[in-house]
């Protein structure tokens, strides 16, 4: 998989948390929870839709980790890389 | 039109779901009713033969106690004989739980008329003929949209079936924005009702204090890190915990002010307070939060935010909230000064964990600090009863293994 690939899955993943979101606005380096209003609850629904659709269960301790778009597509490419290489 | 939430003051009934001749069951669905919260399920009372609907789907918005059916019940006249006639559920006080609806989802049940016929329903309501009414019903048309060929522009049952072989992209079918609009000035109506009400009526006493959340959240972090992501708790889900365990101390904050009374209400079911995007809130219940495991609360809840986001509340979560617990710390707020819900009795406020000097033995040490607020009804209960609830709760959170 791409990182374009990984990008676009993303932000379909998060269509499904944030109905009105419009990707066409959405900042890829902007941090989710500050330009889309999402809570605690929306952010770990996030990370559950995340591992139904990558299959990569995101550590408590790296949630931080994921908090803007192109954070979260690095963090996948390298986790999905890495379970390629095991 | 049964009362399906303390502050419903009408609703309109989206779909019926037997039809006359049927037989009725007690408990049993008979009909989805939409408030200004969500689409409810509205279940049968009483047991006997659906005798006649009263009121169309989508015709319009009916206040609470309007008959919609009439029910015959079991040794009564035959169908001929109207006063054996029984309206399903009489204008009920508050808080009406008469009827106990089920769980439909909205996208189960879509409405049968778009939303967006609803303004003016009554003004428009001549210039329709009864048949090219129910006709538009059946076709989900809006009657009051369609042009009318008949006398002073009256729109008959020929207009409509006109209408229905015009292209698709001429239907009255709301776009999702149009009526998600309708559904938020209406919201906004039932919470400027609530709180009005409230303001006016439930004399207020406000009471904070400061809680160490240190352990709690210490301990949460301890307990996700194995976890995996769709088994992990949000340190909300604590707090509702303590505040049922708290409540149970101190059941005098649990219940209804009914009557000139306070009506305490043995079961603790909290209303938690849910944000909707674009705007407005509900609180349904989580029910029995005292007596639930955590994991189970935290499923509870996030099933609850899901449903309340997607406008399909079950009508007992709007009716049963004994008591309404919000939480304003997702963005940085130090205290929430809560309006009551009426008729409850108290609502509980949190703010954001924020790290803080603290003295522990002595000494000063950053800790997690989050304010705790109790908006009290003054007839009902007195701030030393307050008191003793928040201490409740901060010793609760002191013990988050025992939650």
């Amino acid at each position: 998989m791409n990182e374009q690939e990984i990008r676009d899955r993303v932000i379909k993943t998060l269509g499904g948390i944030v109905p009105e979101l419009d990707p066409g606005s959405l900042k890829q380096a902007k941090s989710l929870r500050d330009q889309l209003d999402i809570d605690s609850m929306d952010f770990l629904n996030f990370l559950i839709a995340l591992h139904q659709e990558f299959g990569v269960d995101v550590p408590e301790a790296d949630a931080g980790k994921l908090a803007t778009i192109d954070a979260c597509v690095s963090y996948l490419a390298q986790a999905l890389q890495q379970r390629a290489q095991a | 039109m049964p009362r399906l939430g303390a502050d419903m003051t009408a609703g309109k009934v989206v779909q019926w779901l037997k039809r006359p001749g049927e037989r009725i069951k007690r408990g049993e669905v008979i009909a989805v009713v939409e408030t200004d919260k969500a689409n409810v399920d509205v279940e049968s009372f009483i047991e006997g033969v659906l005798e006649k609907i009263l009121v169309a789907p989508g015709d319009e918005r009916l206040p609470v106690g309007t008959p919609l059916a009439l029910i015959r019940t079991e040794g009564t006249a035959a169908p001929s004989a109207p006063a054996a006639a029984v309206a399903p559920v009489a204008a009920a006080p508050i808080p009406a739980v008469a009827i106990a609806p089920a769980a439909v989802m909205a996208a189960a049940v879509p409405p049968a008329v778009p939303a967006a016929a609803l303004p003016g329903a009554a003004g428009e309501r001549a210039r329709v003929s009864p048949a090219a009414r129910k006709r538009a019903l059946e076709l989900q048309l809006d009657p009051a949209a369609l042009t009318g060929s008949g006398p002073q522009g009256r729109v008959t049952l020929a207009d409509v079936e006109r209408a229905a072989q015009a292209a698709p992209a001429a239907r009255a079918q709301p776009s999702p924005a149009e009526a998600a609009a309708a559904r938020q000035l209406r919201m906004r109506e039932a919470i400027a009702t609530s709180m009005a009400r409230s303001k006016r009526e439930i004399p207020h006493y406000y009471l904070a204090c400061t809680i160490d959340l240190g352990r709690a959240l210490a301990w949460l972090a301890e307990r996700n890190a194995g976890r995996a992501v769709t088994e992990r708790l949000i340190y909300a889900v604590l707090l509702i915990k303590a505040t049922a365990l708290a409540l149970r101390e101190v059941p005098e904050l649990n219940g209804f002010w009914i009557d000139n009374r306070a009506q305490h209400s043995e079961a603790i079911h909290a209303g938690v307070a849910i944000s909707l995007r674009g705007g407005g809130l509900v609180a349904p219940a989580l029910h029995h939060a005292d007596q639930r495991p955590l994991d189970e609360l935290m499923a509870g809840f996030q099933d609850l935010v899901k449903r309340a986001r997607a406008w399909s509340l079950k009508g007992s979560e709007m009716t049963d909230p004994t008591v309404t617990i919000t939480s304003l710390g997702e963005r940085g707020v130090e205290s929430v000064f809560g309006i009551i819900t009426p008729p409850q009795l108290a609502l509980v406020g949190f703010g954001t964990p924020l790290e803080r000097p603290w003295v522990v033995n002595g000494q000063v040490v950053p800790r997690p600090l989050l304010t705790v607020t109790l908006s009290g009804d003054h007839r009902a209960t007195d701030g030393h009863r307050g008191a003793l609830f928040l201490a409740a709760l901060d010793s609760l959170l002191q013990q988050p293994e025992a939650l």
